[in-house]
């Protein structure tokens, strides 16, 4: 019945066989769960037999006094961690790269990588405890200076920044790789020729460096572009508290409040895949734009 | 190179300075709680402690390794790190295979492809996610905090660019001698990917290890929690409402200081331990994994 060929391939459909059952359920199953957005979801009935009704979440979810607040705390959160997020990688990796010694800078390299792999549940801890009013030590410190005691997770005009300087702690070091990794594609042969041609560090920087590093920091920056919605949810979920709420809720973090929480499924779920639409437009806008710009591909 | 001029070297050693500063800067709220859960809670409560323990004690450690919670959840961790990463490897080692081949040898290999990469971009989000798990049952399961993640997508593809990189010839040697394709991917493509597939262990170890959320919402109760999940009912769920300035410091318990420190140093030693072979593996395996032609 099957070609020697096709039976050939048999054992290459065998392999993929386990993966793609699991992603139907876990990944595409929930792209089909997204209907209960259109309904009246009740937990009894079932996603097969609860009412259809139309747009009524969306609309519900218009009026909810706490949308447009959320919206702008994730716009402002989410781009100015983009911002920082690389900007200060790219200084970081171009001082890294004058470092003559290669031990010392690999053991600056290991230091600065680690908060990178500790989970937001580690970091907020250690957040939570040096940022104590009472306790912590950077108010110790502040208190050196005769600063009063700031209560940075408490007050919602310090929140923001916080999150934003926490999350650079986090991910500048492991940022720098990527970076790294292009200066090191960069040809010896153009700085060997700039010395003869009297250019001293600065100028090699400024005509030879920093030129090879522009396709990947065109590159990150249009990628990022996806990300505007994305202010961190493990980070702000383990940080923020109701005194904060005002600058510093985020959408995702609604959701789960309003699902999972209250368990209004239909809303919560309305509200992710208005989130979920930008945010796929807006990928696939940057993806376009890498692609034109960095002639990137993902594969 | 070594005829710097004298502007040179001021600025390498400013240069070291500040690099080493930073890197210091980066590590120093880890030290300082450090030595704040080796230190008495004496010492802790009256802020004391900067960078080395006063009255240097080992009571928090002791008491915190003897509490049955904590040593319960660190069961469940270990339990779903060894479950989840056996499964995640298995995965990404099977699914990475077929899709390294090209169109030609593998028919349908474009639509598998597509198929996969289209849960890279577009997902349910949390709330059918959480209803589809309900519904199979697996709530309060330990397969619930291991089988929605196991196939990684992302893993997948950089294993398969690691697989494109191997030669062809010994794949068609070995069709020569009659092997099939599982014979080829066991015993050459399995062997010769080491770099590329400890990374990818290491990393899925490193997840597993980190992962809260799916265990915070996923399990019917706290003594289901792997490690993370019970860290942060305990050292991070606390309602900054009730605690007004001048309350927070009679209120935190001066012990329950060092005992937190304790708990996160305590969870964060695995991956301080793992995490610079990481950085070695990964600039072998991945970056070279992922260089396209």
């Amino acid at each position: 019945m099957f070609s020697a060929k096709a039976r050939r391939q048999l054992p290459l459909h065998l392999m993929v066989l386990p993966s793609l059952v699991l992603v139907l359920i876990f990944s595409y199953g929930p792209i089909g769960g997204l209907v209960i957005a259109f309904q009246k979801f009740s937990i009894i009935k079932g996603i097969l037999d609860s009412p259809f009704n139309g747009l009524d979440n969306f609309r519900y979810m218009l009026q909810l006094p706490e949308i447009g607040t959320v919206v702008r705390n994730t716009l402002v959160i989410a781009c100015m961690k983009i911002v920082a997020g690389l900007a200060v990688p790219i200084v970081v990796s171009l001082l890294l790269n004058e470092l003559r010694l290669q031990l010392f800078k690999r053991w600056i390299q290991t230091m600065i990588y680690l908060p990178h792999f500790l989970s937001w549940i580690i970091l907020g801890g250690i957040l939570i405890d040096i940022l104590s009013p009472s306790q912590g030590i950077i108010n110790q410190l502040l208190g050196a200076f005769g600063i009063e005691p700031v209560f940075f997770l408490g007050d919602a005009r310090w929140f923001p920044a916080v999150v934003v300087v926490s999350d650079v702690w986090k991910e500048f070091g492991f940022s720098t790789i990527v970076y790294l990794a292009a200066l090191a594609g960069i040809n010896p042969a153009l700085y060997e020729a700039a010395v003869i041609d009297g250019a001293n560090r600065w100028k090699q920087t400024l005509h030879i460096t920093l030129p090879g590093m522009i396709p990947v920091i065109v590159l990150l920056a249009t990628l990022s572009l996806g990300n505007v919605l994305n202010a961190g949810f493990d980070q702000i979920f383990n940080l923020y508290s109701p005194v904060v709420y005002e600058t510093g809720d985020i959408i995702d973090t609604l959701v789960y409040r309003i699902g999972l929480e209250q368990a209004q499924y239909s809303l919560a779920t309305a509200v992710g895949l208005m989130k979920s639409i930008v945010s796929v437009i807006l990928i696939s806008v940057s993806y376009y734009l890498a692609y034109r710009l960095a002639n990137y591909r993902i594969f | 190179m070594n005829h710097l001029t004298r502007a040179g070297r001021v600025f390498n050693a400013f240069n070291a300075g500040f690099l080493l500063l930073l890197a210091l800067l980066c590590l120093f709220p880890l030290v300082n709680v450090l030595a704040v859960s080796l230190s008495s809670s004496s010492a802790a409560g009256a802020g004391l402690v900067t960078l080395w323990p006063v009255d240097f004690t080992l009571q928090s450690y002791e008491f915190v390794l003897n509490k049955p919670e904590f040593l319960r959840a660190l069961l469940i961790s270990v339990e779903r790190l060894l479950l989840g990463t056996a499964i995640n490897m298995l995965l990404t080692i099977t699914l990475a295979y077929p899709l390294s081949k090209e169109p030609a040898a593998f028919k349908g290999r474009t639509v598998y492809v597509w198929f996969f990469v289209v849960t890279i971009l577009v997902g349910g989000g949390l709330i059918p996610w959480y209803l589809i798990i309900q519904k199979l049952g697996l709530l309060g399961s330990i397969w619930a905090l291991v089988l929605p993640g196991a196939v990684n997508v992302f893993n997948a593809v950089l294993l398969l660019n690691f697989y494109r990189g191997l030669p062809r010839e010994l794949e068609e040697a070995a069709f020569v001698d009659g092997a099939g394709h599982w014979r080829i991917l066991w015993s050459i493509y399995v062997p010769l990917s080491m770099p590329a597939i400890a990374t990818l262990i290491l990393f899925s170890m490193v997840g597993h290890w980190n992962s809260w959320f799916d265990g915070l919402i996923l399990m019917n109760s706290p003594s289901e929690y792997p490690l993370q999940s019970y860290l942060q009912t305990v050292v991070i769920n606390r309602d900054l409402t009730l605690v007004t300035m001048s309350d927070a410091a009679t209120l935190a318990a001066v012990s329950d200081r060092t005992l937190k420190g304790a708990q996160i140093f305590l969870a964060a030693l695995p991956i301080i331990c793992v995490y610079p072979f990481l950085q070695r593996f990964f600039i072998k395996g991945i970056v070279v994994g992922s260089v396209k032609e």
